[in-house]
């Protein structure tokens, strides 16, 4: 964090800038009174100083990496790709639904258009599955320009209402094609191969390589020029337009990006699961990505990955609860948005303390 | 006479029956500073939504610079030199103050989705120029508090003042101001009034919605008068605060002793200078 100096040098202090640093010499002793009543805010300071370090991004990288020399069993690979590819979709949801507030509810849609583009193309003209993926690529942005250009005109309520609609039109058209595979799906999609390693370890790594990148691109997106536009828009559609940002431009590229996340996570998990059918990609599949964001934390990156990978592998620790263990996961989530709505890791105000600063010590 | 900046010709835009703007007709010349002033419900706000593309005229003409932009969208009519303010406040509220001023920059900043992505040389560029210019700005307008903060937990006065800088940034060669001097306390206005000399001083036309009539009658070069939709009367504050049309406009008077009285508390409140004055 930087701090500003109130008063530049050189600068003759005006009634109304005393007046202001007055007020900021009084605020430590309102601080430290604040503190010492509770150290519940002493952590909160831990944990926030703690998730602006540029370290915990790569060290939770090389931990992804690091995992199958950690542990190799079949069953802690599996459900570790399933995670990763969870992640994801979070992050890139989260473009969507965190930065620029657009409620979408069909996010699956995408996800499905990925992978059955990826598993018809490598099973049907047997194309090798990295081929696939410009095809892919290209698919989710042809999808997102068709389901958003009707429905990004749209606001708030009636936009989730749509974009819930087209979500269960992509799924109901792949159970009805016979090209797809109808209810059956597809099944023998190829992996990526095994470059001579045990083929799930081989895949958990290009999966974490892909995962990796698309996080850390989703972060830096929204705090670049186009994330600040998407959380302008998010603010205030009519103040975004008065600074000459194309709002509905601005919006269809945060809906594009998010569908191209969604494509690439989509060949991810058919080459995972080497079997694709329709309910793969229900409405339960949008509902908890978004889950995975709003519980994360709406427009936080480290948030949203924390979210993502609760929201997919506590199902599985509570594996011992049997039949109970549902109901404890929606018990669990519904406490915490009781306790904490803004979310696990809400995202952080302030400007971030990275290498700008220099120019903002230029500035001052 | 300097270039002719704004020409609003015959405009109108009307909600149900009420018609708000009713071919209004004026023009803003460049790097001068106009007032609009007029009875609540006069249509000036609406004038401003219909030169800035919020609400699309039903007849007439705007055109800015020699072009025109009627019924462009605002997103259009803002990239091509008009920046605006708000009646009631529209920062983006959970966004740091810096943050906010970006926003005028948004159109200027090069960066595509490339350079966000992999921080290229140019990314870096462009936000530190951004970073640099926000400063500057907010040092412009005398914006000294913390500039870092969520905007939303500023006092209403700096708030107004960054909305000004965030308008500013987009460098425009007008400005529209609706109301700035709104819920502001004597102090904070004779520093509004200072600080749109100093806007003025950039070669910004600045064209101003306001109904405190001591910063109007010292700010203005020209105020126009609007009544019903219409323009009433236009000339400088020395003539306007004469104008009988515009004294009945305010007061609805009819007979002489009427006008002598509001002529006698309109110079009295004239002369008066800054002074918290509502007509």
């Amino acid at each position: 964090m930087n701090d500003e100096p109130t008063l530049r040098a050189g600068e003759k202090p005006s009634a109304y800038v005393s007046a202001v640093e007055e007020h900021t010499r009084m605020a430590p002793a309102v601080k430290e009174a604040g503190t010492s009543a509770s150290s519940r805010t002493a952590v909160a300071e831990l944990v926030s100083k703690g998730l602006a370090s540029r370290w915990l991004g790569t060290g939770a990288a090389v931990a992804a990496l690091a995992l199958p020399l950690v542990s190799s069993s079949t069953y802690v690979i599996q459900i570790a790709v399933d995670a990763l590819i969870f992640v994801m979709l979070a992050v890139g949801l989260n473009i969507v639904v965190g930065y620029c507030g657009l409620l979408d509810l069909g996010y699956a849609a995408f996800f499905a258009i990925g992978a059955y583009t990826s598993g018809l193309l490598s099973t049907r003209f047997e194309w090798p599955l990295i081929a696939t993926l410009p095809v892919v690529v290209i698919a989710a942005i042809v999808g997102g320009l068709l389901i958003g250009g009707p429905t990004l005109r749209l606001r708030s309520d009636y936009l989730a209402i749509v974009t819930l609609g087209f979500g269960e039109i992509i799924r109901i058209t792949a159970n009805n094609l016979d090209f797809t595979g109808g209810p059956n799906g597809l099944y023998g999609i190829p992996d990526f191969g095994d470059f001579g390693l045990r083929a799930d370890i081989a895949l958990y790594w290009i999966t974490a390589v892909v995962v990796i990148a698309a996080v850390l691109f989703s972060s830096r997106l929204g705090r670049g020029r186009i994330g600040r536009a998407w959380r302008f828009v998010r603010e205030d559609e009519d103040a975004a337009e008065a600074m000459g940002i194309h709002t509905y431009r601005v919006k269809f590229a945060a809906y594009i990006a998010g569908a191209v996340f969604g494509g690439i996570a989509g060949v991810l998990f058919a080459a995972h699961q080497t079997a694709i059918s329709p309910p793969s990609f229900n409405f339960l599949w949008s509902a908890l990505i978004l889950m995975a964001v709003v519980l994360g934390g709406m427009a936080s990156t480290p948030g949203v990955v924390v979210g993502a990978l609760v929201i997919s592998l506590l199902p599985e620790l509570l594996r011992g609860a049997e039949n109970w263990r549902y109901l404890i996961f929606g018990l669990l989530l519904i406490v915490v948005m009781v306790f904490r709505p803004q979310g696990l890791l809400p995202a952080r105000t302030g400007e971030p303390g990275r290498r700008g600063h220099r120019a903002q010590e230029g500035a001052s | 006479m300097s270039k002719l900046l704004l020409d609003v010709r015959g405009m109108a835009v009307s909600f149900g029956g009420v018609r708000a703007v009713d071919g209004l007709t004026f023009s803003v010349h460049e790097g001068e500073v106009l007032s609009v002033i007029g009875p609540n419900g006069a249509g000036k706000t609406s004038a401003f939504n219909c030169i800035t593309g919020f609400y699309k005229p039903s007849a007439g003409s705007v055109s800015f610079d020699g072009t025109d932009i009627t019924g462009k969208r605002p997103a259009v009519i803002a990239a091509s030199g008009i920046a605006r303010t708000f009646q009631n406040l529209r920062l983006f509220g959970d966004l740091t103050v810096l943050d906010n001023v970006r926003a005028g920059m948004h159109v200027r900043i090069r960066q595509n989705f490339l350079d966000a992505m992999l921080h290229t040389p140019r990314y870096w560029r462009g936000e530190d120029t951004a970073a640099v210019e926000a400063h500057e700005w907010l040092d412009f307008v005398g914006m000294e508090y913390d500039r870092t903060a969520q905007i939303r937990n500023l006092p209403y006065g700096e708030q107004r003042r960054v909305e000004i800088a965030r308008a500013l940034a987009r460098r425009p060669r007008m400005l529209l101001l609706d109301e700035p001097a709104a819920g502001l306390n004597h102090g904070e206005k004779e520093r509004l009034l200072g600080l749109m000399r100093r806007i003025a001083a950039l070669g910004i036309a600045v064209v101003l919605i306001e109904h405190d009539m001591g910063l109007v009658m010292e700010v203005s070069e020209r105020i126009v008068v609007m009544s019903y939709g219409k323009e009433i009367a236009e000339g400088t504050p020395a003539a306007i605060r004469s104008n009988p049309a515009v004294i009945e406009a305010y007061l609805g008077g009819e007979d002489e002793e009427t006008h002598a009285e509001a002529e006698r508390i309109a110079a009295e409140k004239g002369s008066r200078g800054t002074a918290e004055v509502e007509w």
